[in-house]
């Protein structure tokens, strides 16, 4: 190690203690020294090792072309583990890295004690090596096309996971279903025999047709029908799924939706092959793990930058390194043109929040809350109105001003909030029409979808259950279905005939 | 002490995922130019424009697709410098958001359609790998050859530039072997002695000689249609030429009752008028292959665009003259451009010659020119 290095290390050692000093409760954190390259690369996948992906490729190309034409630069990335990792780019000045460092503490012991971290695994730089590992022998064994196929089809959608699924009256001893295939397999082989369907009352054509092929190609059916089967082994929190179907199969109309897009195909999907499951189910894993950083990053990067300074502040700065620090600092809140920079206003809602509460309170507050209800309970008229935050509108060509009341512009930012930010959208049937077609519904809450990107996404969701798909919305007031089936998007209104 | 926090700097240089994936990316921008390059290669801003050298296409199929909102129809939080009030306007267009990415509150409405910026080069590249001069002879060769270095020997002195690394660790690796003290933390060391250098030696080049003959109708009958599709057809073709041939000549002919040679400029930029005789051209065409280049020593294509509007007692000598051109050429191009649906009467005098070594191609749409590539030189 050069000295640089060990210079370093006593300096991350040092804030390590005073950070601690001051309250901060963060796991082991290794700091990795990487170069530009590394550090976008790992910014565009998330993670140091994931699965190859063209979308990933994009996203590096256009963040290291802005890193090399100066437009922006990250200085810092953190993997939320136990230990912790934490990125620093190569060529950070020692101040610069200070920073850093003090803003790397901050958010581990945020990962660390946030409630809604509480259920990511802490080892997920293994399995998503592991993951990319299956994705690689997948596209050897099946080929490289029909591998990115499926992930085009599945990304499209990887937001429709049931991210509370751990909550709730069904959440028993099994937390979320880390491997759905794997415990299925065992009950899954022998349950394609005639004999089988007939014993459990398989009344649908769908069913037995689907038995028919899964002799063909030797995979297991899963089938809503198999309920009895898999009730003995209990324990995932989708329990709901297998009884509501079992219900419509005994001619009651009762209709339930599930929030778990992904994993009703696993489950349901007649369109996919075995090893087709397994990429579904672990996009919805990576899912799982990425969603508490999106629903807390204003929170989150709010509490990092209040506590850098914090702990700037605390350290023995010369007078040039405090120069340096502050004009870093001012660049990282620097208010955006027309978006919200989550590090200014996370901050702003930190400090007034500081001049209010105790530290202890404090502690309390990033235990508890997200981004929405960070917002929802802390967003005041006053900040409002020195934030200078408006909500805005297409009006004709213009993009235009409608509200400056402090209320009305809280309630937007919420609603931009909820579901992170995604329309939801739930599985309401499996055999629509009585055609094995899958019934999606958009659950509208005011704002319309953008319909090219429906339809396109439809056809991606069609291409993974393999019949056709449709999708429920609300276009212009007015309740739409839109089909994929045959290679083609339908749009028609929706005759209510019951309700 | 924290003993629990670790500072490493290992060495990154190998870690080439992003662009792995990025390569991948750029295949499929690839795929997407390659299904519009028929729409492309006639877009005025790439053939007529002299200064433009790339153009915007709009990447439908590599956006990553969801369902999302629509955002023209949603209401949006924004952050001012200065008060605001309902009804100020902040503009037509929204500059991009910075550092909003991934959070539903930095949102960035105004968002463009994804586009990748094509160059000219890609453009041309992923055209003419299509492309090729067909029934090239490659015994035709002429007298003088060009000079062409060839590295094909390995010396102890040379270039720095030149050095041959692969061998030069070789070496090395030898010679420590073979010295007594195996020092275990000595690192690997070159020496002066075990620096091997490429070298080249020149060597003559006989490149096989071909010859084009560029041949339009610039009567005046040919429109501003028709003389823009022959003219993209000639821009594809000579860039295409002279981006894969080094030895390739390009005669430049213009007619229309009669036939005369203009420079490249000329071609591409005047029009005359006058009524159509093909047989004149035709006739141009031969004189010149007999006294220039002759069919023993010249691969020969001639490409004739014309809108098939020839004087209809001209179609006979026509004929005949097209027939000998035919039998000393490789490859012969004849393209009509027909606006209208009827057949002109040239090309179905020419149809009756059935040598597969004439190329009759009729363009009705711009996007026609592509396949009319395609099939002169493929």
């Amino acid at each position: 190690m050069d000295t640089e290095m060990v210079r370093l290390t006593t300096i991350a050692q040092n804030i390590a203690q005073v950070a601690r000093g001051m309250g901060l409760d963060f796991y082991p954190v290794n700091f990795e020294i990487v170069p530009a390259e590394a550090l976008y690369t790992f910014g565009a996948y998330g993670m140091p090792v994931r699965f190859a992906h063209w979308s990933f490729g994009k996203a590096f190309y256009r963040m290291k072309t802005q890193y090399d034409l100066n437009l922006s630069r990250i200085y810092e990335l953190v993997i939320n583990t136990n230990p912790a990792y934490a990125f620093l780019l190569e060529g950070n000045h020692l101040t610069q890295n200070k920073l850093v460092i003090g803003h790397v503490y901050a958010h581990v012991d945020f990962f660390k004690n946030n409630h809604y971290f509480s259920h990511t695994p802490k080892d997920m730089v293994e399995r998503m090596a592991a993951h990319a590992e299956k994705i690689r022998d997948y596209e050897c064994l099946y080929g490289r096309e029909k591998v990115e196929s499926t992930l085009d089809a599945v990304l499209a959608i990887q937001e429709h996971v049931d991210f509370r699924s751990h909550i709730g009256p069904d959440y028993k001893t099994d937390k979320t279903p880390k491997h759905p295939l794997k415990n299925k397999k065992t009950g899954g082989e022998n349950s394609c025999q005639g004999s089988n369907c007939q014993g459990q009352g398989c009344s649908t054509k769908r069913t037995c047709g689907s038995c028919g092929n899964c002799q063909q190609s030797k995979i297991p059916t899963r089938e809503p029908n198999k309920a009895a089967g898999r009730k003995s082994r209990n324990s995932t929190p989708y329990e709901d799924l297998w009884e509501d179907l079992s219900d419509k199969e005994h001619g009651t109309q009762a209709k339930q939706d599930y929030e778990d897009l992904l994993y009703y195909l696993i489950e349901f999907s007649p369109g996919l092959e075995e090893w087709q499951r397994d990429i579904v189910s672990i996009v919805r894993e990576e899912s799982l793990y990425f969603f508490p950083q999106i629903e807390t990053k204003i929170i989150n990067e709010g509490w990092a930058t209040f506590w850098h300074a914090k702990i700037m502040r605390e350290l023995e700065l010369t007078e040039n390194e405090a120069l340096e620090f502050s004009l870093m600092h001012s660049q990282v809140v620097q208010p955006s043109r027309m978006g919200l920079n989550p590090y200014y206003l996370g901050v702003k809602l930190w400090e007034s929040l500081a001049k209010k509460k105790s530290l202890e309170e404090l502690f309390e507050l990033r235990e508890t809350e997200n981004d929405l209800s960070f917002i929802r309970n802390h967003l005041s008229k006053e900040l409002v109105e020195e934030l200078n935050l408006f909500n805005f509108r297409k009006v004709g060509a213009h993009w235009q001003v409608t509200e400056i009341d402090w209320e009305k512009v809280r309630d937007n930012l919420v609603q931009q909030l909820v579901n992170g930010g995604n329309p939801r959208i739930v599985v309401q049937e499996g055999d629509y029409e009585g055609k094995g077609g899958l019934y999606l519904k958009h659950c509208h809450e005011g704002v319309d979808l953008d319909i090219v990107y429906l339809e396109k996404t439809l056809s991606l969701v069609q291409s993974l259950w393999g019949k056709s798909a449709a999708l429920e919305t609300v276009v212009d007031g007015k309740p739409h279905i839109f089909e994929f089936s045959d290679g083609l998007v339908s749009r028609r209104q929706k005759v209510n005939s019951f309700s | 002490m924290a003993e629990d926090i670790i500072v490493n700097h290992d060495d990154w240089g190998l870690h080439r995922k992003g662009y792995l994936d990025q390569r991948r990316h750029k295949e499929k921008v690839e795929e997407v130019i390659k299904q519009q390059l028929g729409d492309l290669i006639v877009d005025e801003s790439i053939i007529l424009s002299d200064g433009k050298k790339s153009t915007k296409i709009p990447m439908r199929s590599l956006e990553e697709f969801r369902f999302k909102y629509d955002l023209n129809k949603k209401n949006h939080t924004g952050q001012g410098n200065k008060k605001m009030s309902p009804g100020d306007i902040l503009g037509r267009e929204l500059g991009k958001g910075k550092g909003s990415s991934g959070s539903g509150a930095g949102e960035n409405p105004g968002e463009d359609i994804y586009e990748a910026e094509v160059t000219y080069e890609d453009l041309a590249n992923i055209l003419f790998a299509e492309l090729k001069l067909p029934n090239l002879d490659d015994k035709k060769r002429p007298l003088i050859a060009h000079d062409r270095p060839e590295f094909n020997d390995v010396r102890k002195k040379g270039l720095m530039a030149n050095v041959d690394k692969k061998r030069t660790l070789l070496e090395s690796i030898k010679r420590q072997a073979l010295q007594e003290n195996k020092d275990k933390d000595k690192r690997l060391k070159i020496t002066p002695e075990d620096l091997r250098f490429k070298t080249w030696e020149t060597r003559p080049n006989f490149e096989t000689n071909a010859v084009i003959l560029a041949m339009m109708d610039t009567s005046g009958s040919m429109g501003q249609f028709e003389k823009y599709i022959s003219r993209t057809f000639f821009f594809w073709m000579v860039r295409f030429l002279r981006l894969k041939y080094e030895n390739v000549e390009i005669r430049f002919l213009a007619h229309h009752t009669e036939a005369k040679e203009v420079t490249e400029e000329e071609f591409f930029t005047r029009g005359e008028s006058g009524g159509t005789r093909c047989s004149s051209v035709y006739k141009y065409a031969l004189d010149l292959i007999e006294s220039d280049y002759p069919p023993a020593h010249f691969n020969i294509y001639p490409v004739h665009f014309t809108d098939g509007d020839n004087i209809g007692s001209d179609n006979s000598r026509a004929l005949t003259l097209m027939k000998n051109l035919v039998e000393v050429s490789r490859v012969v191009g004849y393209g009509e451009i027909l606006r209208t649906h009827y057949s002109s009467t040239l090309m179905s005098t020419l149809k009756r010659i059935t040598d597969p070594k004439l190329r009759l191609v009729t363009i009705r749409d711009r996007n026609e020119v592509y396949d009319a590539l395609k099939t002169v030189f493929s």
